[in-house]
Formats: C-alpha cells, structure tokens, sequence
C-alpha cells in the first residue's frame, strides 16, 4: 500500500524523484480516507510550489483538502487528466494518479521526507 | 443533550460492515460504506437501504387529536382524512419560523403518527405537548421504534418478496401494515431519495433482524447518510438545519405549498399570511456550478457583492457537477439568474434553476 520506493510527508503526499524532477501524489492512506475524489484543482505549469504551502484542493462528496506540497521548486507538468477524471486519484493514487512533476530546488529536501516504513508507523500513530 | 453519541438498534450491523461512523444529530450515524457516489447510484438504479432509526416518532390519539393537530402543523389535514394516507408538512412559531417538518400518517382512527427529525426530537416534543389539550394523548415512541428506509427502483420488488405476494402495497403517501417474513411492521410509501420505496417503522428490536433480511437480497445496497444527502438534495428537498430553520418561514423557503391560502387557525397563520400578501424579500434558489463543489456557508455574489450564502451544497452523483440551494433576494431568485458562488479561492458561476435537479426517476415516473 506503500511503495517502497517512494518519500511521504505528513500531509499525506508522496513523492518519486528521478534527477531532479519529482512526481507528487497523495497516498493510499490520504484517497481512502478523502473516498471518491470528484474534484481537483491544481496550478499550472511554470507556478513554483514551495514546502509546506498549499498548491491545490482536493474534494470528495463530502469534504475538502488542501494539498500541501512537500518540497520547493517550479512545476514543469500537471495531470490534467484529473480534470476529467479526478477518480483516478482512488483507483490507481501512485501512477495514473499523480498530480505535479516539479523541478526541485534542492533535492536533499527529498531525503528528509519519511522512507515507506516511517510513513506506515507515522499513520499508525495518528489513526 | 448528553456528549454521550446515542447509537441505533443497527449500530453493531455498521460495525461489522465497516461502515464509516459520524457524529450526527447527536447520534453516532453511518456515512456510508463502499462510497458515497457507488451507494448513490445504486439508489438511482436499484436499491438501498438507509438506517433512519435515529428519526423522532410520535404518536397522538383522542376525539380532538384532529382540531389539535391542525392547530399545530400548517398543512391541512382534511387532506388525510381517509384512514393509512399521509402528508407532508411542517410546523411553525407565531412568526411564522419553521419549527421543524415532518410527515404526519393517519395511521388509525382518532390517531396519528408523525415521523420527525432526529435533530429536533426534544424541541418538537416540548413544542408539540406544550400546545396539545390535556385529553388528546401523546406519545413519544422513538426509543422503541425503528426505522429503515428502503429506496430506488428494485424497492418495491423487494418488499414485495418480504411481505408475499397477496400483499397490496399502499399508494404514494400511504401507510399499512404488513408483515416482512413474521414481523409485524408498518410500510409507508414514503421517502428522502426521489425513487420509488418505502420506509419501514418497526420495532426497535426487530431492526436487525429486517435489516439482514433486506441485505439478502443482491440487488439491496446498503447506503450512509452521505447518499442520503446527495440524493435529496438532486431533487431539491430541503434538509432542517442547513435550508431551513426557526429564522425562515414557508413562503421563503419554497414552501408555500404546504400552507394551503383557506386554511385558518394555526399556530403562525397571520404572520405566514402577511409574508404571503407581501412577498417574501429572500427566496430559496437552486444553483448549478460549473466547477468545484458549492458547500454550506460559502458566500453567494452578484457583481461581486455578497448576496446570500449556500444553504446545502454538494456534487450531484448524477449529474456529474456541483449543486446548491441558497436564499437570495427575490430579485434574483428568476430562473437563469447568473450568480457566482466563491468556493474558497476560486469563484465559479452558478445558475438559478428550478428545483428537481435531477428530473428523472422512478419517483418520477410514477406520477407521469
């Protein structure tokens, strides 16, 4: 349910960086907990996101999230595909799902985000 | 009221389906189970089942139950005078401030029974006794009375199977009694969803036991009070608490229709009257949005001036978008009217329509 390969913050995001672009998205954990997504609205390319600052909402029937971005850097591509579909985010959260690639800033913000098994304890504490 | 959440005869049936548990009214509710918009749809397209056990039943008799009921409740209930029909109605203060609405059931004779709203139970209790004559008897069985809705097109195949099949189900707006397998219930063929069915009263203790026989049935889906909401709100019934309260009267709120203009001598008469001769100065409107999900309290805007806020709010399964009601002035409370509703950072246009959102379905059907 989380992938080993993957960082999460506390707000439920992940990420998988390649280079310096990481992909973002919102966990397992964060899409069961929202339950059918029926809307998001995320910035567009070349908006920068910074580090703990919100960069879009996220609805299901019954509530509203703001998605908080878990690192710094400029975005160079949007899922659009979530304007028409934004199921997706519950059906498949860690691929079709995805939300930002961002170019970041400093890639050794990535590594202070927590490791699949830190995650996992993390939402243990807090449920 | 206690912080203690109270729990339905159902609660432990929740549990064991892993139904999502919110507080509601003071009671610990079902929010749903698979997901709000899959219970949904499976309204609109077969069956569910809603615990409503929560809801406020009480019961009157008495030789003047009739003259003291119509004191109390604005509709008229001439209308109901033949035995196991039923109506909607709702009850106001002298200014004319809805109490609360309900459905009364003329469920026998000299007797009525009415179905409430959970939120309400002790205020229209104190209400209804403090204005009842000492002969006319009153009775609050909520404790001992369940109530599970059952609604969609598949509902009425469904308790037929239960109830056999020489059993006549009553019309729209009618109760009877029936028997589901061996238990004693009454069948009203009433609902909150715009389908076709029937919300069964029965004995609290004999819920569960309704409730899986219900769930025996592949095509029964077992739906939370999210389903419940969405589904009403698609046919632009009104929720207490969210689209109407003790600060709104009929009239404003659409609901002139069940204040019949001859009928005299009840409890907020005059003011609804005068507010009737003067129009109201605030009307309650459906919204359509293009985008985002409108929700209770967000501001309503004119050229950028804030003329009212969303009453309810929510996504229509059905129609793929947001939806709304909301109190405007009458000026602009014209079908078509644009308005803009600012769902947080973003202010997305909103269209006046007519209530029903959703125009079709078995409900629907049934009166065509």
């Amino acid at each position: 349910m989380y992938p080993k390969d993957l960082k999460y913050d506390k707000e439920h995001e992940w990420v998988r960086l390649a280079g310096d672009v990481a992909v973002i998205g919102i966990s397992d954990f964060a899409q069961d907990q929202l339950g059918e997504v029926v809307y998001v609205d995320l910035p567009s390319a070349g908006d920068e996101v910074i580090a703990g600052e919100s960069f879009g909402e996220i609805e299901s029937v019954k509530s509203v999230s703001e998605l908080i971005s878990p690192l710094s850097g400029e975005i160079v591509e949007v899922n659009d595909a979530l304007g028409d579909a934004p199921e997706t985010v519950n059906e498949d959260p860690y691929g079709d799902g995805w939300m930002l690639k961002v170019k970041v800033n400093d890639p050794a913000e990535v590594d202070e985000l927590m490791s699949s098994d830190e995650y996992e304890a993390f939402i243990a504490e807090e449920a | 009221m206690t912080d203690e959440l109270l729990r339905t005869p159902l609660y432990n049936e929740h549990l064991a389906m892993n139904a999502r548990l919110v507080p509601f009214a003071g009671w610990e509710m079902p929010v749903q189970y698979a997901g709000v918009i899959e219970e949904h749809k499976a309204v609109r397209s077969a069956a569910g089942i809603f615990d409503v056990c929560h809801m406020t039943e009480f019961r009157f008799f008495g030789f003047e139950v009739l003259e003291a009921l119509q004191r109390i409740v604005t509709n008229d209930l001439v209308k109901i005078a033949e035995l196991g029909s039923a109506l909607y109605t709702v009850m106001c203060d002298e200014d004319g401030g809805i109490i609360d609405d309900l459905i009364v059931y003329h469920t026998g004779d000299l007797e009525y029974l009415i179905i409430a709203n959970a939120a309400n139970h002790q205020t229209d209790w104190d209400w209804i006794t403090a204005h009842l004559p000492a002969d006319v008897e009153a009775v609050d069985e909520s404790d001992r009375t369940g109530l599970i809705a059952v609604q969609g097109p598949m509902a009425l195949h469904v308790i037929s199977a239960l109830a056999g099949s020489t059993f006549e189900l009553p019309g729209r707006f009618h109760i009877a009694e029936a028997r589901l397998g061996e238990i004693p219930v009454l069948l009203a063929r009433t609902g909150y969803t715009g389908e076709d069915g029937v919300e069964i009263v029965c004995h609290a203790g004999n819920a569960v036991a309704i409730w899986r026989l219900l769930l025996s049935f592949a095509e029964v889906t077992p739906c939370g009070l999210g389903a419940r909401d969405t589904l009403r709100l698609e046919m632009g019934y009104l929720l207490y608490g969210s689209d109407m309260d003790r600060g709104v009267d009929p009239m404003s709120a659409g609901l002139g229709w069940v204040v019949p203009k001859a009928k005299e001598g009840f409890i907020g008469a005059e003011a609804i009257a005068r507010i009737r001769q003067s129009g109201p100065a605030h009307k309650l409107v459906g919204l359509e949005v293009s985008e985002g999900v409108p929700r209770h309290g967000y501001a309503v805007l004119h050229d950028g001036t804030e003329v009212g806020k969303v009453a309810s709010g929510t996504y229509s399964p059905t129609l793929g978008h947001g939806i709304a009601t909301a109190y405007v002035p009458v000026e602009l409370a014209a079908q078509g009217t644009e308005l803009t509703i600012a769902v947080r950072r973003k202010e997305v246009a909103a269209t006046v329509v007519r209530p029903p959102f959703v125009k079709h379905t078995s409900l629907s059907a049934l009166s065509s």
